[in-house]
């Protein structure tokens, strides 16, 4: 029994590079077959035709599909439109995480620490689409939570469109961006804050010498988060978006009868993260993950 | 053990032969039609016992086993009596409806006439076997036989109600009762921010039926039946209703939040939306507009590749059945399609309320179907727009 298990061992021992790939394949042929594998068929698939009348996909090459939405400008403006809202979103997580985690990491005390990292994560554990019809009724016009506690301030909600997507948005993935800048800020060495102090800098020094790029990687790895689910969501938008559209909208609304059109519309987000992805490797943030 | 396999032998043996013997009989009298029936064929029957499950594709309202509200239930019976155990599944366009057939898993669906050609040609459906459903003969028959629930005199389903889509308002918004869609669709609408239109392509057929009153000169016959100067003219009309819109609905329970709390003031509904609506409390008044109304017939069909015929045939007669059909479409608020439910509603003028039998009341309602390029209603002189262009016509007016 020992003699056997001893051989085995060795074999795999003596065979690294076997052994690596036996912990590999699996996992790997999950990234490549189905994710990689149906990323692919979608773009193939934007370079294909509808029968008219069922809907179902004609096997011919096409550049129609590409065409229309490059040169119809009410597209155009939802690319737009849903680049701004996604990039708003990760401004104002952004905005709202980076005191919040601060606070969470070095001020608070080790007693409440559990306790508000608790708080942050309770809201995933309720239903997307109950979190966005409370938004709803939240941002109602005149008669809504939002209305009744800023209106005697003189203003007015929001109501429904696109300051109504970005804020639900902005609620949803807030825990996305806090997590990891949170973690980000725990890392971040005591000694580097009091080595700077001990060198005469102020607070905003600190701030921008020290703690920024200390943490840029963590702010970074959450606006990948924040940006990505917010350019591909398209529920909130259909609650609590008035008649605005976003891309996933569009594609929603023309995945039944005319997929290649839809497929061609999808491979814009992809192609913007993308783009986004390249942008922040460069900038070296992710070796720093 | 050896016997067993000899019977199943046996039992292929005589199946073969009987389908060769039907292909046989058949092929001198209709087998024009047949050999077009996309789907194959009908079930030969007959029904069995049931296979324990039945899964169904159905509008909201359809299928209703009292989880919406104790009170409404007429699957459990069913469940019991038949051991067929009901999953349902619903869908709010019929867009949505065609996907999730085409990805197959369902047995059932009540589709509208703007699914059903599309279903049936991209042979997602069987054949219906009238003979199989003994309250076929009790259904309406104008709702029979129509051209968006058979094909070359195949029928491909049992029809279960239909009705015409709605004006609604909030009264609260909407102080003097109105009767035009004009309030929806012109420029100058007192209402402006706050009307709701049904976000599906298929609602370009509403702005034609409103051309058909206001601009006859267009000339449209049939609002699904478009060429591109009568498609150009709805668009342009849309166009001018967008900015007026506050917001577009496809989710019914959205449309309903929207009419109660008022941000919605008018626009396109549900009678099972003002139904729900009032309900809650809201304060909702509904009509159907001077100009016509699109509406919709649907029917309960049968896809092709189901593993629970008998189950499914089952369900097609209880929900056909006078019973069950008073209280489906009582509770959906739509005329019932079986003749003989109308003595069975509990509220006994549902069938005059809703114009079951009355003929000349359907005349201006126009049932959802499927635009196709040979223009629906007969003209051959002009080519048609089909739906798919009706599709990235609408996307592009909705982005």
């Amino acid at each position: 029994m020992t003699t056997t298990t001893a051989t085995h061992r060795g074999f795999w021992y003596r065979h690294p590079n076997l052994r690596l790939a036996g912990l590999l394949s699996a996992p790997m042929a999950w990234l490549v077959v189905v994710y990689l594998g149906s990323l692919a068929a979608l773009f193939i698939t934007a370079f294909w035709q509808v029968d008219d009348f069922t809907g179902q996909l004609v096997r011919t090459f096409t550049l129609e599909n590409f065409q229309l939405v490059f040169t119809t400008p009410a597209y155009l403006t939802t690319v737009a439109r849903t680049l701004g809202i996604a990039l708003m979103v990760t401004l104002l997580c952004l905005v709202i995480a980076l005191p919040l985690s601060f606070f969470m990491a070095r001020v608070a005390s080790r007693r409440w620490q559990p306790l508000l990292i608790a708080m942050v994560l309770t809201p995933l554990w309720a239903s997307y689409l109950v979190k966005v019809y409370a938004w709803r009724a939240m941002l109602q016009p005149e008669s809504g939570v939002l209305a009744w506690l800023i209106g005697p301030l003189g203003l007015e909600s929001p109501g429904y469109g696109f300051i109504g997507i970005v804020i639900t948005l902005t609620y949803l993935w807030l825990p996305y961006m806090i997590l990891p800048v949170y973690a980000g800020f725990t890392r971040l060495p005591g000694s580097m804050l009091d080595a700077s102090s001990d060198l005469g800098a102020k607070g905003w020094r600190t701030l921008r010498s020290v703690i920024v790029p200390m943490i840029f990687p963590s702010v970074v790895a959450g606006s990948i988060f924040t940006f990505s689910l917010s350019l591909g969501d398209y529920i909130t938008a259909q609650i609590v978006g008035g008649k605005l559209q976003m891309l996933g909208n569009v594609v929603q609304q023309t995945y039944v009868s005319n997929l290649p059109f839809a497929a061609a519309v999808s491979t814009i987000p992809v192609v913007i993260v993308l783009l986004y992805l390249a942008a922040v490797r460069r900038s070296g943030a992710l070796e720093n993950l | 053990m050896h016997t067993q396999r000899l019977l199943k032998i046996a039992a292929a043996t005589a199946a073969v032969a009987m389908v060769a013997a039907g292909c046989g009989g058949s092929s001198d009298s209709s087998s024009a039609s047949s050999a077009e029936a996309p789907g194959g064929a009908a079930y030969a029957g007959p029904v069995g016992d049931g296979e324990g499950t039945v899964n169904i594709l159905a509008w909201p309202g359809y299928v209703e086993d009292g989880s919406t509200d104790p009170a409404v239930d007429w699957v459990t019976d069913f469940e019991t009596e038949t051991g067929c155990q009901v999953n349902v599944k619903t869908f709010g366009t019929s867009d949505e409806a065609v996907k999730l057939m085409q990805g197959g898993g369902y047995d059932v669906v009540s589709a509208s006439g703007d699914a059903t050609l599309r279903l049936i040609y991209g042979g997602n459906l069987q054949p219906l076997n009238p003979d199989l459903v003994p309250s076929y003969a009790d259904i309406f028959s104008d709702l029979k036989m129509q051209s968006h629930n058979s094909v070359g005199g195949v029928p491909y389903g049992v029809p279960h109600g239909r009705g015409a889509n709605l004006l609604m308002w909030n009264t609260d918004k909407v102080t003097t009762p109105i009767d035009s869609w004009a309030s929806t669709f012109e420029a100058d609408s007192p209402y402006a921010g706050s009307v709701t239109a049904y976000d599906s392509p298929i609602f370009i057929a509403d702005a034609a039926v409103y051309l058909m009153a206001t601009k006859p000169e267009l000339g449209i016959k049939d609002p699904y039946a478009l060429d591109k100067t009568q498609f150009d003219a709805a668009i342009a009309l849309l166009e001018q209703q967008e900015p007026l819109v506050g917001e577009y609905w496809s989710d019914y329970t959205k449309a309903i939040q929207a009419f109660n709390s008022g941000t919605t003031a008018v626009g396109t509904s549900w009678q099972v939306i003002a139904n729900l609506a009032k309900a809650e409390g809201g304060k909702i008044e509904s009509v159907k507009a001077k100009e016509g109304a699109t509406g919709w017939s649907d029917t309960w069909m049968i896809a092709k590749d189901t593993k629970n015929i008998n189950c499914a045939y089952k369900w097609v007669e209880h929900i056909a059945s006078p019973e069950t059909n008073a209280v489906a479409t009582e509770y959906f608020g739509e005329a019932p399609s079986n003749e003989k439910s109308c003595a069975l509603t509990a509220d006994k003028d549902h069938c005059a309320t809703f114009h079951a039998g009355d003929t000349a009341y359907w005349e201006d309602v126009y049932y959802w179907n499927t635009p196709t390029a040979a223009c629906l209603d007969g003209r051959t002189d002009v080519q048609c727009v089909p739906y798919s262009d009706w599709v990235t016509a609408w996307s592009a007016l909705r982005s």
